[in-house]
């Protein structure tokens, strides 16, 4: 949560609550909805250690709020994240545990674990299916995080089949 | 319900017992299908996935009368379809069974409008009535300004459309559908899934065959094969409403 922040706060300051629309904005639907109080933890935190500077708005009508923008550490932070690679998912898979241990605890055999694990990859593959059918094909972002993410289940799904023929 | 030939009797539109089938390569016998058992309702949409080899296609050309089994039952509508003769088989496709394949199979010297038009009327329908189907698919699939052109002026999304309007021409009880999507690129995948998942709107019964999740997942039930025999068989709850499930696969990081 930390980076994006920043990015957004490249442009122009702004407070936290303008942040999570943003947020929402940018990414849609799928992106699960950050939460606000979340939102200013990480801002503080990111005050404290110098990457943005805030500031306190006196407001008559409304609640006073606090409007953040960018230090020059911040910015340099950002940079260096942009440029630099990002590691992609690494295999920590829960299941994939289970399955390889299920043996020593005399538990529901392999092809019954395996079983339950497909319906679940499939019901959230459909669940995404559907995400996507509703979506505006004009949003790019939003489609393109819901066409990961039915990727990345696709991966997991062969995955599965590949135990399936090696341990059952 | 889009079929008039076949009476819904107890919902059961196509069944199947103790399938099986065993090519003969070399004079070493492979079993490809190994004994399925299987049932599809009147108007349910059904996929059937596995890895290549499981025997998925194979299964849906029995199911369609493209291949003989080498042993079990088929009915269809109630009535025992597996023994057949060719001929018998060529009659019932004609007014029950549609086909889509991954390669469009049109005809290459007609017109898109005749490749649609051709088989409602060997299905019996009147010429009227044949005309009047032709262009509803043709509107329905976005392809009106085509209806002239030959096939081979089409791009495969297109073509394909063609091929579904075909397997639809004469309100066929049952759509059966192998790999419908295998050459496709995503943009061209993702509107013959729209019109698949349209035609099942209607009420039309389709069993469709994938290897791939993103499009076995458009089904409410999805049948996984795995070495000739079916491994699992789930209805699938979509898990969109259960908001909590879709954060954990979306997750970015920042």
């Amino acid at each position: 949560m930390r980076l994006p922040l920043l990015a957004l706060l490249a442009k122009e300051p702004a407070h936290g609550y303008e942040l999570k629309s943003q947020l929402e904005r940018i990414f849609g639907q799928a992106y699960p909805q950050p939460n606000v109080g979340q939102i200013y933890v990480t801002l503080q935190r990111l005050e404290r250690d110098g990457l943005v500077r805030g500031e306190h708005v006196i407001q008559s009508d409304r609640p006073n709020k606090r409007v953040y923008e960018l230090t020059d550490a911040g910015r340099a932070a950002l940079a260096s994240w942009l440029e630099g690679p990002s590691e992609g998912q690494r295999i920590r898979d829960d299941f994939f545990m289970k399955l390889a241990l299920s043996p020593l605890c005399g538990a529901a055999d392999r092809m019954s674990l395996i079983n339950r694990q497909r319906r679940h990859y499939l019901s959230l593959m459909r669940g995404l299916s559907r995400l996507a059918s509703q979506s505006d094909r004009a949003a790019v972002i939003p489609r393109l995080l819901i066409e990961g993410a039915m990727l990345h289940l696709q991966a997991d799904l062969d995955w599965l089949e590949r135990c399936q023929q090696e341990l059952v | 319900m889009t079929s008039a030939g076949l009476a819904p009797g107890d919902g059961v539109l196509l069944r199947a017992a103790g399938l099986t089938k065993t090519f003969r390569g070399d004079g070493v016998p492979v079993p490809a299908v190994r004994g399925v058992d299987l049932s599809l309702r009147h108007g349910e949409f059904a996929a059937v996935t596995g890895p290549s080899g499981a025997g998925k296609s194979t299964l849906l050309h029995l199911l369609g009368g493209l291949e003989r089994p080498t042993g079990g039952q088929i009915w269809l509508g109630g009535r025992r379809v597996d023994g057949l003769s060719e001929a018998r088989w060529a009659a019932t496709r004609r007014r029950h069974i549609g086909f889509v394949f991954q390669f469009f199979n049109l005809v290459s010297n007609m017109t898109v409008a005749d490749n649609i038009e051709l088989p409602a009327l060997m299905s019996g329908m009147t010429r009227r009535e044949a005309a009047r189907r032709r262009e509803e698919l043709l509107g329905r699939l976005g392809l009106s300004g085509k209806a002239g052109l030959p096939p081979a002026r089409l791009s495969g999304g297109e073509q394909q459309r063609v091929a579904l309007a075909r397997a639809l021409a004469h309100r066929p009880s049952l759509l059966l559908a192998d790999e419908p999507t295998g050459s496709l690129d995503s943009a061209a995948a993702a509107s013959v899934l729209g019109l698949l998942r349209d035609a099942h709107a209607d009420g039309q019964a389709i069993l469709l065959v994938t290897h791939d999740a993103r499009v076995a997942s458009l089904a409410e039930r999805v049948i996984s094969m795995f070495d000739g025999m079916i491994a699992d068989d789930a209805i699938l709850p979509a898990m969109l409403e259960q908001a909590h499930a879709l954060p954990s696969v979306l997750k970015l990081k920042g």
